[in-house]
């Protein structure tokens, strides 16, 4: 019973979860797919090195640090255009999204140069 | 041991054994083609006019045969020069000399005009150097002209004026205001006062020809010598001619005292032993390296052959190497300087000395003249001379006793002769020994000089002994400079050992007992090597006489090494060996198929990305559409699509700098458009969101 309790609860809350996802602006969604799409590259990354070794580690570092970055700059691009954030409100979206662009462009400048 | 009995001790000269020994030869046939190598025409002439005359009078007292087209040219230059009006009295004199030797056929208007020139030169002369030409080219010219009138009025004003020039010691300033005296001014001046003498009409006063006699004897004092009876001439300062060698200075002297005892007439009183030391310095110069030596010495010779009083007669032995055993004989050739026969004289040979000690013997036996060569020869050598190094004295006896006034030969002649012989060598054997009773082992006969292979062997306690008789071809014990015994270890180590002798027997006992320590108890084959040799000896000799194993004792511990035998100075210039580099061994690479499965694994969340996209039916609604904004737009993400290819470029091939150089081109126009298209968004959604 307690089991099945549990199983239900699960059920629940990813039931209320998944509707209430349902409800966000189609562009944070965009972010969102963005960001799991850098991260889940990230993953295949780390199992090659998992698998064959870290031997030029520059360049796996260089990889996985740049999945990881981008999907950093995309969270707070994220944060920043969500109307519901009182904390930005006067920032325009563009503005946020130039920011975005700029960060991401220095970030792989620098993930090249380390990639050997 | 090499005591020639029978010869007397004499009074030792202070000019000791040794010295004064050299040979003079008079000049040869490798003069003649030096001239002709050392005097070639550059574009069929010599260049000046003084290089030519040097070049013509070298050919002519030597003989050789003057090109046409030299003659030619140096006929028309000198044709030339007389007519000019530019030329000095130094291009005359140097154009009449050369006429002297090559008799142009010239315009006797042209040597008026030089008389009158070379008269006003002398007028307005002060300086040694104009005296010289003026006189010289006056002088030339009354020899070549006899139609044109040359004579000087006022001789003895002229002559006092060059005197002026003299100093004490015989030497002469160049003119007033210098005060450098040199020899080679002295022999201009000389040859500058004879010619004033031959020309002066009356004749200049006896006392004054009386003053420069004197002058002459007293530049004698200042000549130099060297240990080998040469005398000559050099200069202590550069003077205003430039550097002067002894051989130009000596060569200026000689055709100065030349000149002046031609003109005088009774015979100049000159000191014979220096005019002969003259002789022989400019003979010992040898074969001179440039042209203008070569014609110092060979005009200076051509002086001294017919120097009027004085002429040198020079002693000179075509070969003084002599071997008993070839019977050679000895030769000895008396010529003058150039090589022209002398007059009828004997030669005797004096006294013979031994060379390197002080035994000579008097001899005094007449050497027989062969006329058809023209030499003197010593058909035997006398009985006590055997093979070795000595100094034969020679003397020169004129049948003339009127010849002795007019040549000089320098007394006697000392000539280091080395006979040589073949030295027999007999009784050679080698011999082992048994230590105790000295009773022979092992007897082989050897064969010197000749091919020898002895195989002995021999212990520590035996010892080895070689003998042989020396002799030379008259029987006479012989010494050599060398006899050595050398015996080579198989690793390379050798002794050697020196061969004494009594008398005529040579003989050397090697004693193993003793020599252990010497040859470093090494064991093993030993090879033997004899040496005798001198240089009078014709048949030295190096063999080898084969080998000797010796049985040595074990070398016990504090035994002196054997030296280390040198390395092969060659072998460090072969290659080297070879050096094995450790290299870290590369790192593991996984396989490529596995790789490339994970490249297309890495593009899936791509493609995954786009499906979503898909899915969240994401669109393009928003861009722009006017075609200002819709430009920038596309600007910016062309813009953007540039810098990821840049980056695309730096990681393939490009560096760091040029990358941030073209990034920031790029950033710059990207700022601009990026700046630009949002902006329009941002005023579209504002006009949105308030209407």
């Amino acid at each position: 019973m307690g089991r099945s309790a549990t199983t239900k609860d699960a059920h629940a809350l990813f039931h209320s979860l998944r509707s209430a996802y349902a409800a966000t602006p189609n562009h944070l969604k965009i972010i969102d797919l963005y960001i799991l799409f850098a991260v889940a590259t990230a993953v295949i990354q780390v199992a090659y090195m998992a698998i064959v070794g870290s031997f030029p580690f520059n360049s796996f570092l260089s990889g996985v640090l740049s999945c990881v970055g981008t999907a950093v700059l995309a969270v707070s691009l994220r944060i920043q255009v969500n109307k519901d954030n009182k904390e930005f409100k006067d920032l325009p979206p563009e503005r946020a999204f130039a920011d975005f662009v700029l960060c991401n462009l220095v970030l792989h400048l620098v993930i090249i140069n380390f990639l050997g | 041991m090499a005591q020639y009995l029978g010869f007397l001790v004499l009074v030792v000269l202070v000019l000791a054994a040794g010295c004064e020994s050299a040979v003079f030869s008079p000049v040869l046939e490798s003069h003649r083609s030096a001239a002709l190598e050392l005097f070639s025409p550059a574009d069929g002439s010599y260049g000046s006019l003084e290089e030519t005359y040097e070049a013509l009078k070298t050919f002519k007292v030597l003989g050789i045969e003057k090109k046409h087209y030299i003659t030619t040219s140096s006929c028309a230059s000198v044709a030339q020069t007389l007519k000019s009006t530019s030329s000095v009295s130094k291009d005359y004199f140097h154009a009449l000399r050369i006429n002297s030797i090559l008799n142009c056929d010239l315009n006797i208007e042209a040597f008026r005009g030089t008389e009158s020139v070379l008269k006003g030169s002398l007028n307005g002369a002060n300086s040694l150097i104009d005296f010289y030409f003026s006189i010289g080219g006056l002088v030339l010219l009354k020899e070549q002209t006899p139609e044109v009138d040359v004579h000087l009025v006022d001789a003895d004003k002229i002559f006092r004026s060059i005197k002026a020039l003299g100093q004490s010691d015989g030497r002469w300033r160049l003119n007033s205001n210098n005060p450098e005296s040199s020899n080679n001014a002295a022999g201009l001046a000389l040859e500058a006062l004879a010619g004033v003498i031959s020309l002066a009409t009356p004749q200049i006063d006896n006392s004054l020809i009386t003053t420069m006699k004197n002058d002459v004897l007293k530049l004698f004092d200042g000549i130099e010598r060297y240990d080998d009876g040469t005398y000559y001439f050099d200069e202590k300062h550069v003077g205003a001619l430039g550097h002067q060698s002894p051989l130009s200075a000596s060569a200026s002297v000689v055709r100065g005292i030349t000149a002046v005892a031609a003109t005088t007439s009774e015979y100049l009183n000159l000191p014979g032993d220096k005019i002969l030391g003259l002789a022989k310095f400019f003979l010992g110069v040898g074969i001179p390296g440039s042209a203008q030596d070569l014609y110092h010495q060979i005009d200076a010779l051509s002086c001294l052959e017919n120097i009027r009083g004085s002429t040198p007669l020079i002693l000179s032995l075509p070969a003084t190497v002599i071997s008993v055993t070839k019977k050679d004989q000895l030769k000895v050739r008396v010529s003058t300087v150039l090589g022209s026969p002398a007059p009828t004289l004997s030669v005797r040979l004096m006294q013979i000395f031994v060379s390197g000690t002080k035994d000579a013997s008097v001899i005094d036996q007449k050497l027989k003249f062969d006329a058809v060569n023209g030499m003197h020869v010593l058909e035997t050598l006398p009985k006590n001379i055997d093979v070795g190094s000595y100094v034969f004295s020679f003397e020169i006896i004129f049948d003339n006793p009127e010849h002795k006034k007019t040549y000089v030969t320098g007394g006697r002649t000392r000539v280091l002769v080395d006979i040589t012989g073949v030295i027999k060598i007999d009784n050679a054997e080698i011999v082992i020994l048994d230590g105790d009773h000295g009773s022979i082992e092992t007897q082989k006969k050897l064969k010197l000089p000749g091919g020898n292979d002895v195989a002995l062997s021999a212990n520590h306690l035996q010892k080895l002994r070689l003998s042989f008789d020396l002799a030379t071809p008259s029987g006479n014990a012989f010494k050599p400079h060398q006899a050595f015994l050398k015996l080579r270890h198989e690793s390379g180590v050798d002794h050697i050992f020196l061969v004494g002798n009594s008398g005529k027997k040579f003989e050397i006992i090697l004693d193993f007992l003793g020599l252990v320590e010497k040859f470093f108890y090494l064991s093993g084959r030993y090879n033997i090597q004899l040496t005798v040799g001198d240089s009078d000896m014709e048949n030295s000799f190096l063999q080898p006489l084969g080998y000797v194993e010796l049985d040595l004792p074990d070398a016990p511990e504090k035994a002196a090494r054997p030296p280390p035998q040198p390395v092969d100075p060659y072998s460090r210039y072969g290659p080297k060996p070879e050096i094995a580099h450790i290299f870290r061994a590369p790192e593991k690479r996984p396989a490529k198929e596995l790789s490339l499965v994970f490249l297309g694994l890495v593009l899936v969340p791509f493609f995954g990305f786009l499906a979503g996209l898909v899915q969240l039916r994401a669109n393009l609604k928003n861009f722009p559409k006017a075609t200002a904004p819709s430009t920038f737009a596309i600007l910016f993400h062309l813009g953007i699509a540039a810098v990821l290819a840049l980056y695309a470029l730096f990681w393939l091939k490009l560096d760091l700098f040029t990358t941030l150089k073209a990034l920031g081109l790029l950033g710059v126009f990207l700022m601009f458009v990026g700046h630009k298209t949002l902006s329009h968004l941002a005023s579209t959604s504002s006009k949105l969101k308030s209407s």
